[in-house]
């Protein structure tokens, strides 16, 4: 073997995964950025410049989907940094039927978005639905919870947290395990009770499962579209259009370069949220 | 402690990466095969086509009616034609079928016949560099010319007629209406006058339908109300088409979202999360009275509840005076012959056997008419419901128009939306019409009609 060789016979074996997301992912993304430059039928295309973006920016719907997507992005991921943070710390503890409430809790990640989509708004119903019979029966009357413009939002983002805490949960539980023990017993000895081992162990300790789970959910919160067009297709009328069901709209209707300016658009809105966020939760994060 | 950390960033990450690919290789799967398989099948046929038995291929939408259909056309026609046999290529309906059709047009993997929307969606196919010209087919002197003109695109004709005319208007329950005295309404302030006394009966009997959990159903008011649209302004098609009319400065066109206005507080409590289906119990068992519906559910009203359809009724939607009462009609869907078939005349064959007299027989022994026929010589069966026989006089009277979107290749992609923000008392109807205006103007831009 002759010195170049030893130098570069490595980079062949990288060369299958490297033409496969050269073809499937780099090549496409590359295209999508010349197709939202033109007005593409898929039978032929005409260059028209920038005039999709102008036209996706004049969109009625637009600012709304942009404050929905902002709002969807910031209340699910909360509620899953909340949330999975406690069931992390439950599911930690020394209780009974641990495993199986592990299991539980992260089963419904495992289901299809459009079964749990299609199963919840019929849960959802406002007359014949399981949640409205059940308060009713309780004596509160009843939510017309996807059909009511102001709060069908929230109805999705709620399914949305029962549907992804499991995920997060796994990342505190396995956040919170790779904790030292020396933590907790320099705790005992100091006498300190149960919430302030939360408080100054757990919390800050976690802290980079917690960023892991902020940036799943927030890009995931972002372009999230499956759940929301399962359960309302952005509706009753745009009261839960997020930008990704926008541009699926476009799609449908068949203006294909219009949908794809879109998607540049929601690429370039994504990395600038996300970017920054990364570079400022992993400045924070402390060795352990 | 940082190898740990290492540990554990890694295994998050291969969880989250096995979580993404399970999803992405699901979508992907789905299409895939979809598309993959009809190719197989296009080439196996063509190798054995030495006067022996020949394959053709018909993508057909998954609608329980359309298949119903396309198979009594197939088992007639390849009773007449023994050496052909035709195989159904599934196709989802709505508008992923839209967009599963031009991606086989494009990729040249089309079916070598397919069952698909006449009127503006056809536009959209650009039929003269993917379809065959039906033009001077034998078949074409039967047809009437209404029909034409909706499967026409720059003066050649492309399709042949796969069911009746259909119609949009008010189903009604009849039963509902005697037990209140009410007798059929018209003009548009008798059909609301009809509606409040419903309404303040109290009987918890809904006045009026909605459904818009499908939301296209939502739009079927303002689409019903084309009659009443170019009865007033005759040329409003045209100028439509033109970028010279518009809805929200076309007295008698805003009219059609004010009607969307006047019905609000009129539906069922339940209207967003109630889907078609549900929607047409309501109507048979008589807990909704009115549904501004297509004509084309009756099929499946018969095939439900065929004891309950002597029940329901049908009438044109009103317009402001009676004089000028008249339908909208809806020309039937049709099926083309891909450009680029091996199996040209065999093709050629089957769109001649559907678009005559024996196509439609085929046709009504599976799903009977919605309205005349526009194969010339096709009769209605004697045993067409009663909501049928009602439209006739509509058409005996020539009292009628095709809808807008057989005059015209523009209608905007947000109908279905704005109906409902104007049915669910979001907006008003003046917002309405000006909102559909700019929606049209982004759609004919983009399909580059000239004007805009």
């Amino acid at each position: 073997m002759n010195k170049v060789m030893k130098r570069t016979y490595s980079y062949a074996f990288l060369l299958p995964a490297a033409v496969i997301y050269l073809i499937i992912f780099i090549l496409p993304t590359i295209m999508s950025f010349f197709f939202s430059l033109t007005r593409w039928t898929l039978f032929d295309w005409e260059f028209i410049g920038f005039d999709n973006f102008v036209t996706f920016f004049q969109e009625a719907s637009l600012s709304i989907g942009f404050k929905n997507t902002f709002i969807y992005a910031v209340v699910t991921c909360l509620l899953k940094v909340v949330i999975g943070l406690l069931l992390g710390v439950l599911l930690t503890s020394k209780i009974r039927t641990r495993g199986y409430l592990r299991s539980v809790v992260f089963f419904p990640t495992l289901v299809s978005t459009i079964a749990v989509g299609i199963a919840f708004s019929m849960m959802m119903h406002p007359t014949l639905g399981l949640i409205n019979k059940a308060l009713e029966a309780i004596g509160i009357p009843a939510v017309d919870w996807l059909g009511n413009p102001d709060l069908a939002l929230f109805s999705v983002a709620l399914t949305d947290v029962w549907k992804g805490v499991g995920f997060a949960t796994v990342i505190y539980i396995a956040g919170i395990m790779s904790i030292p023990e020396q933590y907790y017993e320099a705790l005992q000895i100091d006498g300190g009770n149960a919430f302030q081992k939360f408080r100054h162990i757990i919390v800050p300790l976690s802290r980079s499962a917690t960023n892991t789970v902020i940036i799943f959910a927030f890009i995931g919160g972002l372009r999230s579209f499956d759940l929301i067009w399962s359960m309302t297709r952005g509706g009753p009328g745009y009261a839960t259009d997020v930008i990704a069901s926008i541009i699926y709209k476009q799609y449908q209707a068949g203006f294909y370069g219009l949908a794809t300016a879109g998607n540049v658009i929601l690429f370039v809105f994504v990395a600038l949220l996300a970017f920054p966020l990364n570079y400022f939760l992993t400045r924070k994060e402390v060795d352990l | 402690m940082k190898a740990k950390k290492a540990a554990f960033v890694a295994s998050s990450l291969l969880i989250a990466g096995g979580l993404l690919t399970a999803c992405g290789s699901d979508n992907n799967g789905g299409n895939a095969s979809g598309t993959a398989a009809p190719t197989a099948e296009n080439s196996a046929s063509g190798s054995n086509n030495g006067g022996k038995k020949v394959k053709l291929t018909a993508m057909v939408g998954n609608a329980t009616d359309t298949q119903n259909i396309a198979k009594a056309l197939i088992a007639a026609f390849e009773k007449k034609y023994p050496n052909i046999t035709v195989e159904i290529e599934l196709s989802p309906g709505g508008t992923e079928g839209d967009n599963l059709a031009k991606t086989k047009l494009a990729t040249g993997d089309m079916s070598d016949v397919f069952f698909y929307n006449s009127g503006s969606l056809l536009q959209a196919l650009n039929p003269e560099q993917n379809l065959v010209d039906l033009t001077n087919e034998p078949f074409q002197a039967n047809i009437e010319d209404s029909f034409k003109q909706a499967v026409t695109y720059n003066g050649k004709v492309y399709g042949a007629p796969t069911q009746s005319t259909g119609t949009g208007g008010w189903f009604y329950n009849k039963k509902i209406y005697s037990d209140l005295g009410l007798s059929v309404p018209k003009t548009w302030e008798e059909l609301m006058a009809n509606v409040k006394k419903i309404s303040e009966a109290d009987s918890g009997i809904a006045p009026i339908i909605g459904t818009y959990k499908d939301t296209w159903t939502s739009q079927l008011i303002f689409l019903s109300d084309y009659y009443n649209v170019q009865a007033s302004a005759p040329n409003f098609a045209a100028d439509y088409t033109a970028n010279k009319a518009k809805y929200a400065t076309t007295p008698s066109a805003l009219r059609s979202f004010e009607k969307m206005q006047d019905i609000v507080g009129y539906l069922n409590k339940d209207y967003l999360a109630t889907n078609l289906d549900a929607g047409l119990k309501m109507l048979v068992e008589g807990k909704g009275a009115h549904y501004p519906m297509l004509s084309m559910i009756i099929p499946t009203i018969l095939q439900n509840t065929p004891d309950k359809i002597d029940d329901i009724g049908f009438f044109a939607q009103p317009g402001d005076n009676a004089d000028q009462n008249g339908l909208t009609v809806w020309m039937p869907g049709a099926v083309y012959v891909y450009k680029n078939t091996p199996h040209l005349e065999e093709a050629l064959q089957f769109v001649n056997f559907v678009g005559s007299v024996e196509g439609m027989e085929a046709i009504a022994t599976v799903s009977k008419p919605t309205g005349p026929y526009v194969v010339k010589g096709a009769e209605m069966p004697e045993d067409t419901p009663q909501a049928v026989k009602d439209m006739l006089p509509y058409f005996e009277n020539g009292k009628n128009a095709p809808a807008l979107e057989f005059l015209s290749p523009v209608k905007g992609p947000s109908l279905e939306n704005i109906t409902i923000q104007v049915g669910s008392g979001q907006i008003d109807a003046l917002k309405a019409a000006q909102d559909y205006d700019k929606d049209v103007e982004k759609q004919a831009k983009q399909l580059g009609l000239s004007g805009w």
